[in-house]
């Protein structure tokens, strides 16, 4: 340990090792291994690649157009056509292809879902490491805020400001995004609490650092594991959420397949053409699981690692 | 104790009073015409501003939060734009008996699945049962309740008839069974993960370890020791759960057809009607704060930690 | 030390309160910290003892301006800094530096010990190369190698980490590291090489120590002058020959006796009854009456004063101020 002997010329040498040691490779190799000996989170992480994947490359996986309403889709009576080696899911009331419109629905749920909780995580990162941080009257006046978005009913106050600003994609995703950053909020905050009575903390303090520089350099990074976290758990709840909304009939704007859409459409026929229901329900199903079971094995993964947060 | 019920209940009017604000400036931007919406479509252009005036719309925004504000201290909602001669809290009066039994319903599943599939869970963790609860668990979570709804509906009352359509009727626990289930499942999907947890943190923990030791009968520690543990987090999510779902649930009620609050309001946003909208928005938020506020003050009871940190 | 000579640091009359609640819509302040004064000249070291809670941690927090203190001064070099803005104090505040007590929470495990030393560097404004070559210096001063620099501080020893820290508050070229608890969760053999490093360096650079700590040997080991504290106030205050070999105040006694002697000799029994004052709720008077075995009446109505003794050393007692007074007319009241 005090080894004292090396000559400061070593440690030219040495700086090569920092550069590599930053980018380790330590974290991605422990992850690799969780996720070989994991089956279920193996399985989980390769169906959100597989959707993100399929909705990027919609054209390519799709069978065939999802707004074009094919006359063979129609049987000679008007009822849609069952599953079959033309239209492998069937095909809707329209006479349109089930299977590319889930494809091409994958497209706007994953991207509701994703952008919606990416700009949640952001308010609610900022809002919950500002007011934990800073404390005092900063701290009351941001965590009532988010008392009252919390206490205010969240779907009534969506479906209002759509009836306001018109449904449109954009619109469902600020929708989400505000009813979704209080949660985030609230955790960042009770975390950022404790991190700051931490000593490297105090110490960053003491050595001169300035505020956005603690929390940018020593706060928000000890947050990560969280948000990532919680992103993953808040995509599968932002799916569901589109869903509701477009079931309702004011999310995403028509013709544009969107999973909710599908089930809303299809519960109408239901009783002639139950895939109309179950092919949206169950790819839902299997989507949002895919991404709750990444969410729990990211939770188990963070929880281990000793660059974690310590509580 | 005494000082933070009362710093708690000030919290509590602030939250309630920004709530009010926000409903308020929620009516404002709500598009279109309400005055013209009351006169109907073939209405003089005088008759409009007539209702404009009689409605207090053409005063400033100033003299109409004030008015709103009063107004609402004296428990009065205001009168419905859209339902004629009908006041919003009759209205809200009449929805909220259905909201009432179906979110009583909801929560009674929650409790009576959550519960007991955590607590076996974890007293088996990694046998068949956990696995079945587990997943079972993550289905629920994962499920559209929209669409379970519909699956419900399809299967056990068009296919089987086993249960009443839609809409309500006599007896009404009959009519709700199927909605109140759906409400219910993913609560308590998520209950049993949560309690699971709990306990198997408890049964870790050195007390029972002693309970053991000095020989206490296992379903003497279940109950004296686990169940309490268990039953703590469970107590804020029942509150919450209870209080959102008072506020209307509008997804499970269109579904089955019950007129209750949430369908009121939705009905009320699609045909302008502001103080029904700002009614039902307020109904639902003061149901919300009330519900927190209650399991604050039942923490403080059940739990010692709690108090003591409160009494300092 | 002669008047024309301004100590490092000069704390007069320091107080911190913190806001708590006592009862019913009552509040009353927890005395923290309770009118401490002292003063630390250039390369010594002042070491501060007491029981848990009685204060000495919020001192050392208050002096680097993570508590606010509520009244009184700190003055370094002469340069009041208690009632400066945060910005305008940043650069007088590198001056004082800190060690903490717990080597795996004081550095940041998302860091590289290069990245956690550089943090202090930053502030001098340095050119790359010369961050690298400081850094290399730095690992050196106390004695580690500096292959080190990659490497994450769960990759390092409890004593290892303690060296990273101290090479951390060196880096801001400090006049006073402020040692709080710094070596007491290491090893006996660990902590006598850190206390050592810590005397080479001041040696060589003429820093000064507070040095905090609950274990008497070490502070008897590291401090020239040495306070006990009670209850947020100076009881005992003098050169450590004098109050740890000599205590005058029945609390220092208590303390003293209360070390287990290696000897196995058994010194005097004495007895301290009871736990530590709540600070929220101190008794009148001195602090220790309701655990002090030479308790007089003014004890729980007067709060004794700070007052020089026979050997140099300051004590808080009415006990022994009434000894000293029918011993010797030497001394009197000095203000502090």
């Amino acid at each position: 340990m005090s080894k004292n002997d090396k000559p400061i010329s070593d440690f030219k040498n040495s700086f090569e090792e920092i550069e590599s040691a930053l980018e380790s490779t330590n974290f991605r190799s422990r992850a690799w291994g969780s996720l070989k000996a994991d089956k279920v989170a193996f399985a989980s992480v390769a169906v959100v690649i597989f959707l993100i994947l399929v909705a990027i490359f919609a054209p390519f996986f799709a069978p065939k157009d999802p707004l074009f309403q094919y006359i063979d889709g129609l049987s000679d009576v008007g009822a849609p056509q069952g599953l079959g080696r033309h239209f492998l899911l069937g095909a809707d009331q329209s006479g349109r292809d089930v299977l590319s419109r889930l494809i091409y629905g994958a497209r706007v749920s994953l991207t509701v879902g994703i952008v919606a909780t990416a700009l949640a995580s952001f308010i609610g990162v900022m809002i919950g490491a500002v007011s934990g941080y800073l404390g005092g009257w900063v701290e009351s006046f941001l965590m009532r805020l988010t008392d009252i978005v919390l206490a205010f009913p969240i779907l009534l106050f969506c479906i209002a400001l759509i009836a306001v600003t018109g449904p449109s994609t954009k619109n469902v995703v600020l929708v989400i995004a505000f009813a979704y950053w209080t949660y985030l909020a609230r955790i960042i905050r009770s975390q950022v609490l404790s991190l700051k009575e931490r000593e490297f903390v105090i110490a960053a303090r003491s050595l001169g650092l300035t505020t956005p520089q603690i929390i940018r350099r020593h706060i928000i990074p000890h947050l990560i594991p969280t948000i990532i976290v919680y992103s993953t758990l808040g995509v599968a709840t932002s799916i569901l959420i589109e869903a509701s909304l477009s079931f309702l009939g004011i999310g995403v704007p028509l013709p544009q397949a969107s999973w909710g859409e599908m089930i809303s459409e299809g519960q109408k026929y239901f009783q002639t053409a139950p895939w109309l229901l179950v092919a949206p329900g169950v790819t839902m199903i299997i989507a949002v699981l895919a991404f709750n079971l990444m969410g729990d094995w990211l939770t188990d993964l963070f929880d281990t690692s000793a660059m974690g947060v310590k509580r | 104790m005494s000082r933070w019920l009362i710093r708690r209940t000030a919290q509590m009017f602030a939250v309630v009073w920004g709530v009010m604000t926000l409903a308020f400036i929620l009516a404002f931007i709500v598009p279109g015409d309400p005055a013209r919406m009351v006169a109907g479509p073939n209405a003089s252009p005088e008759a409009v501003a007539n209702i404009r005036h009689e409605l207090g719309l053409d005063q400033s925004l100033l003299t109409q939060y004030t008015h709103f504000i009063e107004r609402l201290m004296h428990g009065n909602l205001g009168i419905s734009f859209a339902l004629q001669n009908q006041t919003v809290g009759s209205a809200i009066w009449r929805a909220l008996p259905f909201t009432a039994a179906l979110a009583i319903g909801g929560v009674l599943w929650e409790v009576v699945l959550g519960i007991p599939f955590g607590i076996i869970s974890a007293y088996r963790p990694k046998s068949i049962f956990d696995r079945f609860s587990t997943f079972s668990a993550l289905f629920g979570l994962s499920t559209p309740p929209f669409w379970l709804g519909l699956m419900l509906l399809y299967f056990l009352a068009f296919k089987l008839s086993i249960f009443p359509l839609n809409g309500v009727g006599h007896p009404l626990i009959w009519y709700l069974i199927l909605p109140s289930f759906t409400l219910g499942v993913g609560g308590a999907a998520f209950y049993s993960r949560i309690v699971r947890t709990t306990v198997l943190n408890v049964l870790q923990s050195p007390f029972i370890e002693f309970a053991q030791l000095k020989g206490m009968p296992a379903s003497l520690i279940l109950r004296r020791h686990v169940i309490r543990h268990a039953l703590m987090p469970i107590v804020t999510m029942i509150g919450m759960d209870l209080g959102y779902f008072l506020g209307g649930v509008l997804i499970t009620e269109s579904i089955f057809g019950i007129p209750g609050i949430g369908q009121l309001a939705f009905k009320s946003i699609s045909t302008l009607d502001v103080p029904m909208i700002t009614g039902t928005v307020l109904v639902a938020s003061v149901f919300m704060v009330l519900m927190n506020f209650i399991v604050d003050v039942l923490y403080t009871f059940i739990d010692p930690r709690v108090r003591l940190q409160r009494n300092n | 030390m002669t008047m024309n000579q301004i100590p490092l640091v000069e704390v007069t009359d320091l107080k911190v309160y913190f806001k708590g609640s006592a009862g019913i819509l009552k509040s009353r302040d927890i005395k923290a910290v309770d009118g401490v004064s002292f003063t630390i000249s250039k390369g010594e070291t002042l070491g501060i003892a007491g029981e848990s809670g009685s204060g000495k941690s919020t001192l050392a927090r208050s002096l680097i301006g993570i508590n606010k203190p509520t009244s009184g001064s700190i003055a370094i070099n002469g340069t009041q800094i208690s009632s400066f803005k945060n910005s305008a104090l940043r650069p007088i505040r590198k001056k004082l530096q800190m060690v903490f007590q717990d080597p795996y929470d004081s550095l940041d495990p998302r860091f590289t010990i290069f990245e956690s030393i550089s943090e202090g560097l930053q502030i001098r404004n340095l050119a790359k190369s010369e961050i690298k070559d400081e850094i290399a210096n730095l690992l050196q001063t106390v004695k580690l190698p500096v292959s080190l620099a990659s490497r994450y501080p769960k990759e390092l020893s409890g004593g290892q980490r303690q060296r990273v820290a101290i090479a951390r508050a060196l880096a801001t070229k400090p006049d006073l590291i402020i040692c709080d608890e710094a070596v007491a969760a290491l090893d006996v053999s660990v902590r006598a090489q850190i206390l050592n490093l810590l005397q080479d360096i001041q040696q060589e650079s003429g820093i000064s120590y507070l040095f905090i700590s609950h274990d008497l040997s070490t502070l008897r080991y590291i401090s020239k002058n040495v306070a006990i504290m009670y209850a947020g106030k100076i009881v005992e205050i003098g050169s450590s020959d004098n109050v740890l070999t000599h205590p005058q105040h029945p609390y220092t006694k208590a303390l003293i006796s209360a070390v287990p002697n290696i000897s196995g000799k058994r010194g005097t029994k004495i007895k301290s009854v009871g736990e530590p004052p709540d600070p929220a709720n101190l008794p009148g008077g001195c602090a220790f009456n309701v655990r002090c075995h030479d308790v007089l009446p003014q004890c729980s109505i007067e709060t004794p004063k700070l007052l020089l003794n026979l050997n140099d050393s300051k004590v808080a007692c009415h006990a022994t101020a009434n000894n000293r007074n029918s011993d010797s007319s030497k001394g009197g009241e000095l203000h502090v």
